[in-house]
């Protein structure tokens, strides 16, 4: 139909067997993205409606907010987004190595990211007494910050399946071995998740408590998440060593590229978030 | 054509490029239970829609006839006021989602890829999978009939603070609210999903020339719709997981002993509820726009003011929320606004209304059945428009609120209005699903018996409302003057009822038994006329070159030359391997919601488990495929043999 199809030239952008050019799943993400951004309006409205309008005994968000340790997990999530260009870039490029570490990488940062909301989660009802139904502010920020929790941690899910599927072989009839090694590659990773989750938490709390300098005693304190954590780390870097031809590459950069949109789109959202919910506070 | 592939010729299905299977073999059954369960065929999966639509719209009217014969007569005791109430919440909840919206829906999924040249949807599973999940918001709605706690009893528009614990519970101590909450969420996520796909194949898998201005009025109202799903339903998708946090886990978003505000739903909810009006109305404007064309052998009559006005009445659907809110003490500034917005919804409207009159003015206009509903349907929505704009000058409406001319209103629109058009759709396109052809006779008695029935049941809710009878009373006295009318009400409901009856004992009659109707029998315009009655598997033998508006129309008729040669598909037609992951991952979604709405966290964390499983083996999957090779002489597309 085309002559640019005839060239042998791949243009990421441009899909001939689609009306407008555009790939399905890109026109497909973009569309569900408008539907996430009423998702998150909505959320974000009824949060500053009951800001505008706080009932009496209404805690300080001041008083609660540690805007040290959100900007440091916004800057983080900002480099999970980085790296996620980072990938789509090299899918497109065939570069399937490059693709996989920078996929790790995304998916450490925004498990740091979790950690750190997780932390924040359990500071602000532990030490500062601010729960989900002591008041309406804490209703409408845990339910707005935790739904956007939700949706990095639907994210890193997402990250985990789309690496475990660039292990897939090109060839079909190579077929069931790589089933047993994604396997155990999503069970090394669900315990590296665990272990890192459990380390993040805890370095953040000792951050928290004692300062960044005392970072450093963390080894001594809490060795096992962190052997574990090492070790996960170790065996998925080991298991990514798979030299074989992947299905994975050029021809399907789109799905990575979709997933890089949906991102992306967090990322951005959590900017708005954090402006609209935390910087807005201290003006 | 060499050996191979004659013994590949249409109906031999060689799977091709499809992986080694490795949870259980992928489905290739094309005829029994399995194909059904595993089908990604937008055809199959339309009808599965309709079917289930329709049960729904007989439950649906069921539960009117039980709330008509309980306002028959004052002080009856017919049944209970707490049935009374979990009838109308149910009612509306399943005409609105169950019925009208999934009805649409059929037709979307079965007529619109026909019409833009398309061989499926964009994303076949995904479409497989919507229809899965939105069978699991409706059995999570109904299950509530089956068990202690009751269908839920909060109304459609479930207004805080009815919903929450504190009254909600306060006669049965359970869950039916929370059922209420978690099918109205997970048929949220069925409507989101298709429209996606909707909307992605609109606008990518649409017939070489078919451009944006070609499209048929049905699929531009199609995408209309889809735009208006994925835009509104996040907000009540918001609502309910507020809802669902005050009543789980005891946050104050609409607890005013919290400091929350109850009126805050109602905005939340009407920022949904009130696009969600357009999202019933719009389809079915849609088909009318085919109907009316078609039996008054004219072309539509202004086509891009009708692409137009429907799209500005979707823009518009969504700042005119407030109205249903103009008795709450919004202010005047509010009230003033919201007002005026809601009478420029007239103008797109009656634009809409004139363009269908200018079609059939100086046409030849043929009263088939379909032509009969459609007629019913501008007469009909005609007076529910009008009683519309009353509703829409905030003084009158201070009288009309929450009483039965507002029930005539919307029953005027939704029945005289979407239902009509929808049941006129089923006529219109029954020769092509069924290869046959409804009876003249008994399709136009069903039509009369509905029309006299349904007249006879609403308009005297006007005037019930205006002397001033409440909506949502079970019980009213008999010195308020509301006696007749009542009862005039209750006997046209019957009336309704038997009409209904005849329409499906028709439709089932025909679908069995019914005369064939040939191909093509109402000399269609759109291109899902082109193809085989009830069409083939892959659709399109080739797909068409649309060279004008009414593409298959133009071609019989008007083209003075041959039509180009379509593109040629060497390797044969591509079309989607079944799969079973779309059931199994709504099968996840259904536990989920199911156990979530009882409270029962280990369950619900298992159907998330099966969900996780879905997707996972989902995205390894793949999407499969095979080729079916057509035998060169088998290839009949009459859109080219028309010459």
């Amino acid at each position: 139909m085309s002559s640019h199809a005839a060239s042998g030239h791949i243009d990421h952008h441009h899909d001939h067997t689609t009306s407008t050019g555009i790939p399905n799943k890109k026109l497909f993400m973009w569309a569900f993205l408008a539907s996430d951004c009423m998702f998150f309006g909505t959320l974000i409205s009824t949060h500053l409606i009951y800001r505008l309008h706080p009932p009496p005994g209404s805690p300080d968000p001041k008083s609660i907010f540690s805007i040290e340790l959100t900007s440091f997990s916004t800057f983080i999530l900002l480099m999970s987004s980085l790296l996620m260009a980072l990938a789509v870039n090299a899918c497109q490029k065939g570069r399937v190595e490059s693709t996989r570490k920078n996929l790790l990488g995304t998916i450490f940062f925004g498990l740091i990211f979790l950690a750190c909301q997780v932390y924040e989660f359990s500071h602000f009802v532990h030490e500062k007494g601010l729960t989900l139904s002591n008041s309406t502010f804490g209703s409408t920020f845990y339910t707005l910050t935790g739904t956007h929790g939700c949706h990095v941690a639907i994210g890193v899910l997402w990250l985990i399946l789309m690496y475990i599927r660039s292990f897939k072989p090109a060839d079909a009839d190579e077929g069931r071995p790589w089933i047993g090694k994604a396997v155990v590659h999503l069970l090394v990773f669900l315990v590296t998740i665990v272990a890192s989750m459990s380390a993040m938490m805890s370095y953040t709390h000792i951050a928290a408590e004692h300062g960044w300098g005392a970072v450093g005693t963390f080894l001594s304190h809490h060795p096992i998440s962190t052997a574990v954590t090492l070790a996960g780390v170790i065996a998925l870097w080991a298991l990514g060593r798979d030299k074989s031809t992947a299905e994975f590459g050029e021809a399907n950069a789109i799905d990575v590229e979709s997933m890089g949109l949906y991102w992306h789109f967090v990322d951005i959202v959590w900017i708005v978030i954090f402006t609209a919910v935390y910087l807005l506070e201290y003006v | 054509m060499d050996a191979a592939a004659q013994s590949q010729s249409l109906g031999h299905h060689a799977p091709v490029a499809d992986r080694r299977p490795w949870y259980f073999t992928r489905p290739t059954a094309k005829t029994g239970l399995v194909s059904w369960l595993t089908t990604v065929d937008h055809k199959r999966i339309g009808l599965l829609y309709g079917i289930s639509a329709l049960i729904f719209f007989l439950i649906g009217g069921l539960e009117a006839l039980l709330i008509r014969i309980q306002l028959a007569v004052p002080n009856n005791t017919f049944i209970s006021h707490q049935f009374y109430n979990e009838l109308f919440t149910m009612h509306a909840t399943t005409m609105i989602f169950l019925a009208v919206m999934p009805l649409s829906a059929a037709f979307f999924n079965y007529i619109m890829p026909l019409q833009i040249g398309a061989r499926d949807v964009a994303f076949p599973r995904l479409n497989g999978f919507a229809f899965w999940v939105f069978l699991s918001g409706a059995i999570i709605l109904n299950v509530g009939w089956f068990v202690k706690s009751g269908a839920p009893d909060i109304g459609w528009f479930g207004y805080a603070p009815l919903t929450s614990l504190q009254y909600s519970t306060q006669f049965k101590g359970d869950a039916s609210t929370d059922l209420w909450i978690m099918g109205l969420q997970v048929l949220g996520v069925s409507s989101v999903v298709g429209s996606l796909n909707f909307i992605v194949t609109i606008i990518n898998m649409r017939a070489p020339g078919m451009t944006m201005m070609r499209l048929p009025v049905f699929t531009w109202m199609t995408l209309v719709t889809a735009f208006l799903i994925i835009l509104s339903f996040p907000a009540i998708t918001i609502a309910l997981v507020e809802l669902m946090m005050d009543r789980t886990f005891g946050t104050g978003f609409f607890e005013v002993s919290k400091g929350g505000l109850p009126i805050l739903w109602q905005h939340l909810f009407w920022i949904f509820g009130h696009p969600e009006v357009y999202i019933l109305i719009l389809p079915a404007m849609g088909v009318i726009s085919e109907v009316i064309p078609t039996f008054s052998r004219k072309p539509l009559f202004g086509y891009p003011i009708i692409v137009f006005s429907g799209a500005t009445i979707g823009l518009l659907g969504f700042g005119v929320w407030s109205h249903h809110m103009f008795t709450t003490g919004m202010g005047t500034m509010a009230t003033a606004a919201f007002a005026l917005a809601t009478m420029a919804i007239a103008v797109p409207t009656g634009v809409k209304m004139f363009n269908w009159i200018g079609t059939m003015w100086g046409g030849h206009i043929m009263t088939r059945t379909p032509m009969m509903f459609a007629l019913g349907f501008l007469w009909m929505f005609m007076m529910g428009g009008f009683s519309g704009i009353m509703h829409s000058a905030a003084p009158a409406d201070a009288q009309q609120q929450d009483s039965y001319f507002v029930v005539a209103h919307f029953h005027y629109v939704l029945i005289g209005g979407a239902v009509f058009a929808l049941l006129a759709g089923i006529h219109y396109w029954f020769p092509l699903m069924f290869g046959r052809k409804v009876s003249e006779f008994w399709g136009k008695l069903s039509f009369w018996v509905i029309f006299v029935g349904f007249n006879v049941t609403f308009f005297p809710m006007h005037f019930l409302g205006l002397n001033g009878m409440p909506r949502r009373t079970a019980v009213y006295d008999g010195n308020m003057g509301w006696n007749s009318a009542n009862l005039v009400a209750t006997i046209g409901a019957f009336i309704l009822a038997v009409g209904i009856g005849i329409y499906f004992v028709v439709i089932l009659y025909t679908y069995f038994k019914g005369q064939k109707s040939g191909r093509d029998p109402w000399d269609g315009r759109t291109l899902e006329w082109a193809i085989a009655h009830p069409p083939a598997e892959h659709n399109f033998d080739t797909i068409p070159v649309v060279r004008a508006r009414d593409p298959f129309f133009h071609e019989k008729h008007l083209a003075k030359d041959k039509p180009p040669a379509p593109p040629a598909e060497p390797h044969g037609i591509h079309m989607p391997s079944q799969s079973w992951f779309p059931i199994i991952t709504a099968l996840g979604l259904l536990v989920a919601a199911l156990f979530y709405s009882y409270h029962h966290f280990t369950g619900a964390i298992a159907g998330g488990v099966l969900l996780f499983l879905g997707v996972y083996g989902w995205s390894h999957e793949g999407p499969g495929g095979y080729h079916i090779h057509l035998d060169e002489h088998s290839g009949d597309d009459s859109s080219h043999k028309a010459h």
